[in-house]
């Protein structure tokens, strides 16, 4: 349906055709309530309610009371979508942006992202993926909000038109989409609907503050851990110290004797250890019955991994050539005029998001309902069924707010949901029951955590007398993340995960080769903001760096010569930079130097130019300027936002104590004392520009993590003449 | 272990506990008296996330147990700083500047910031790196965070 009213506006049907939109049938009363119909799934199934502000199956009610509230069909945990995505439908609808509120989407087919399939928040992937999803909702609504007003009125729709929650027509005819809302529900959904161009945008690019805001400056806001319906127990876990082992016994006797725990029992962990499990009726009294419990440790059959060991095994591997990623001619290396042979080291890291992993289950003979801050809400939901043995039907989950992820909560295994479905399974075999919370404290944090794997590269680059390259042959070592998990099928190709690799074949042309060694250690490997390119960023970016020195070239002119013609938006972005930090212009302190770097991640590219010093061997990070190619930018203050985090993010990987080591096959750190992040006092000063552009959006949670680290690391090769081959950074 | 009756001034209210004396105010709060806006991150006093005020100053609630409150002392949390002119500069500038992301640690940089502003309404940078490096923010919030300090204390100038 094409009306006239949409004059100049786009029409994009086509993608409608796929899943067209259900509007909540039968029900009338509550407002307008829009969702999409799910293909293969039970149309009609759980019909939307519209007197509940979000019903299973809806994205968007307008309710009489001129509220707009949308779910969220992802996690929100500090990257703004509960923001972004409400400005999407706000914008098409002509919404008066203080009436949007929004709601987190319970596990359900029908919000599965509409790229991926399922349910799940990655990959930085929400805004560009749902761009589209949103605002059709949005501009189907707009079409039966004006459609009811003509109808009111008895005019035409195309004398008609939308404006800041009102629909306003001909002789001063004026309706808020409140009222309009219950008679819009009447009408049929629009068959197909047309977007607004980008120079019709009111919303869409402008500066909008977070939703949440408020509620995340006053307490108010409730997060997965705040959540605890009546008769809730915490419950706190003794796990093994080295992963998989195995409970040889326990004593329960002087946990028990703490007033206020009540059981304590043997349950399985992930990765098929076993660990003890505390009923208390408050974090404390579990704690300080974890503390006094005894239990003895059957180690003998697991892999006890040791760092220093790893590292060196590692170092060996890379001097062998591994499984090819990527072809190439590496001939002209054995008579090179000029060579770096260069060799990097990465260890594992963990996420520590500031709220620490929990979850509620309440498990019931024919039901089980889940509240935890899932990223992965359609693995999780399927493993709550298969763990509990109820029908997936059975199964709710509900996603809470959470306090940052960074991967964490994205856990292919499920593990932590699993291990507490398994203790409200165990529990109710003792014959109990109510809710569980099953709590970790930042220890448990630390120490049972998915890590960023630990890498070694390997590079030997050979060079003509001008300086030109002529081979770069390049070895990754290390454990794939997605192997053995259902991300395999996509990731891996011919024995080489992706995620090891992303980010070195770029956009430079230069004549390389890449080979692979996939590495087996016990510790679970994850991705960690921005995966790969935590590693594979840092290792390109000094490296292109020091290729510049050797060519006796400037490391911007340098990179824009080896970019070329085909990547624009690299060009564009990296123009942006030096523009905006007077890079060659400005003379800086004495001490200090600029630092450069570009790397193009989820689809957008980030460039930083970085003001560093090193004084008697420390360096400091004193100001960034970043400028950003993500094209449309939806809210420049999340864009903002996002490079601000994710910098300060990679800066903190730097920092000394940055490092999750093994020893004996545990972790050895365990708290913020000994695993290092950024403070206050490490934080520069942050300028980010955005390149304009009308092009559909690109990622924005995770690129601003890889160019920033090496962009310092060129810094403080400049300053220094030493060039920094691991993370965390040791200059001494 | 032996229970511990006590009566802890919270926001200006008197509140009975009945709890083992070593338990953190933190667990007071959250668990017993259903105050969730004060957060747990490492109970350690390493990150900053559960900071309230005692008599005015900044303290880790996560290491501080009931038993060690005398009468007379008096808890401020963050549930009371919208009523505090002080607290609530604070928190209308963390929303002008945007400040939140993940939002979890902020319970704290509230109250750390507001403790800051109280005893210096002027703060320079370093002033304000001394006072808030010991709350952790992983999102990366610090820079609004400063900006947001600075904005409250000339708002309040």
């Amino acid at each position: 349906m094409r009306n006239d009213w949409m004059n100049g506006i786009h029409n994009v049907g086509a993608d409608l055709s796929r899943r067209g939109f259900l509007k909540a049938a039968g029900v009338v009363g509550g407002g307008l309530v829009l969702g999409f119909f799910v293909p293969g799934a039970n149309k009609m199934a759980r019909a939307a309610d519209p007197k509940k502000p979000i019903t299973p199956n809806a994205f968007l009610r307008i309710a009489p009371d001129n509220t707009i509230t949308v779910a969220i069909n992802r996690l929100e945990f500090g990257q703004g979508v509960s923001t972004s995505l409400p400005m999407l439908i706000a914008e098409e609808l002509d919404a008066d942006w203080s009436q949007m509120r929004f709601e987190l989407a319970p596990a359900a087919a029908i919000f599965a992202d509409p790229v991926f399939g399922i349910q799940m928040t990655g990959g930085s992937s929400t805004v560009k993926n749902s761009y589209i999803q949103y605002r059709e909702i949005g501009a189907a609504a707009r079409a039966m909000l004006i459609a009811a007003a003509a109808k009111q009125w008895q005019v035409t729709v195309p004398e008609c038109h939308a404006e800041n929650s009102m629909v306003i027509g001909p002789l001063g005819y004026k309706a808020s989409f409140g009222s309009l809302a219950e008679s819009a529900m009447q009408l049929p959904v629009p068959d197909s609907v047309a977007l607004k161009k980008p120079a019709q945008f009111n919303i869409i690019g402008k500066p909008t503050l977070r939703i949440d805001a408020q509620a995340k400056s006053s307490g108010a806001q409730q997060f997965g851990i705040d959540f605890k319906p009546s008769d809730t127990k915490v419950v706190l876990v003794a796990r093994p110290p080295v992963f998989g082992a195995t409970v040889a016994s326990f004593d329960a006797a002087p946990a028990l004797a703490i007033k206020g725990v009540h059981d304590v029992f043997k349950i399985a962990t992930d990765r098929g250890g076993s660990g003890v499990a505390i009923v208390a009726n408050g974090y404390w009294p579990a704690k300080q019955a974890r503390d006094v419990l005894v239990v003895k440790w059957n180690l003998d059959n697991v892999e006890k991994l040791d760092s220093i060991k790893q590292l060196a095994a590692y170092k060996e591997l890379a001097k062998t050539p591994g499984t090819v990623a990527k072809k190439g001619d590496m001939s002209a290396l054995a008579n090179a005029a000029k060579k770096i042979s260069a060799e990097y080291e990465f260890p594992y890291l963990a996420h520590a998001p500031m709220e620490t992993l929990n979850c509620v289950v309440d498990l019931r003979d024919d039901a089980c309902t889940v509240w935890a801050g899932s990223q992965f809400q359609t693995f999780d939901h399927a493993a709550i069924a298969r763990t509990s043995g109820l029908k997936p039907e059975q199964v709710t989950l509900h996603t809470m707010m959470a306090g940052g992820g960074f991967g964490r909560r994205a856990v292919p295994t499920s593990d932590y949901i699993v291990e507490a479905t398994h203790i409200a399974k165990t529990y109710r075999e003792l014959g109990k029951s109510g809710p569980l919370k099953v709590m970790w404290s930042r220890e448990d944090d630390i120490k049972g955590g998915y890590y960023r794997p630990a890498h070694v590269h390997r590079v030997e680059i050979g060079f003509d007398k001008q300086g030109k390259i002529l081979a770069w042959d390049h070895t990754v070592v290390g454990q794939s993340i997605t192997s053995g998990t259902p991300f395999e099928k996509m990731m891996v190709k011919d024995g080489v995960d992706d995620t090891m690799i992303e980010g070195l074949d770029g956009a430079y042309d230069i004549p390389n080769k890449i080979s692979v060694h996939n590495t087996q250690a016990n510790a679970s490997v994850l991705w960690w903001r921005s995966v790969g390119n935590t590693h594979t960023a840092f290792v390109m970016e000094t490296l292109i760096d020091e290729a510049a020195h050797v060519a006796g070239s400037d490391p911007v002119a340098y990179r824009k010569k080896l970019l070329g013609a085909d990547h624009p938006r690299h060009i564009a972005a990296l123009d942006l930079a030096v523009q905006i930090s007077g890079y060659g212009k400005t003379k800086l302190p004495k001490g200090h130097a600029f630092g450069v770097a570009l790397h193009e991640s989820f689809d957008s590219v980030v460039a930083y130019v970085v003001d560093a010093s090193v004084t008697k061997n420390v360096p400091k990070l004193h100001r960034v300027w970043a400028a950003v190619h993500c094209n449309q930018v939806v809210n420049p203050l999340t864009v903002e936002a996002q490079v601000q985090g994710a910098a300060l993010m990679a800066l903190g990987s730097t920092l000394p104590g940055a490092a999750i080591t093994f020893k004996d096959g545990a972790v050895e750190q365990q708290n913020f004392n000994d695993y290092i992040v950024a403070r206050m006092s490490d934080m520069p000063t942050v300028k980010v520009s955005i390149v304009p552009s009308n092009d559909p959006p690109t990622g924005m949670g995770e690129p601003g993590f890889p160019p920033l680290a090496p962009a310092y690391a060129n810094a403080i090769a400049k300053i220094t003449g030493k060039r920094l081959r691991k993370l965390p950074f040791q200059l001494a | 272990m032996t229970q511990f009756q006590t009566t802890l001034n919270i926001n200006g209210q008197d509140k009975q506990l009945d709890l083992d004396p070593s338990t953190p105010i933190l667990w007071a709060l959250r668990d017993t008296l259903n105050m969730t806006g004060t957060k747990f991150g490492c109970g350690a006093a390493l990150c900053g996330a559960c900071t309230v005020h005692l008599d005015g100053q900044p303290i880790r609630s996560c290491i501080t147990p009931i038993s060690s409150i005398v009468a007379g002392q008096k808890i401020t949390t963050i549930e009371a700083m919208e009523m505090d002119k002080v607290g609530k500069a604070i928190q209308v500038a963390w929303v002008k500047h945007d400040v939140p992301q993940c939002g979890y640690c902020q319970s704290g940089q509230v109250m750390s910031a507001t403790a800051l502003l109280k005893t210096n309404h002027k703060p320079s940078d370093a002033d304000i790196d001394a006072a808030m490096s010991g709350n952790i923010c992983r999102c990366g919030t610090y820079q609004r965070i400063r900006e947001a300090i600075k904005d409250a204390a000339n708002h309040l100038a």
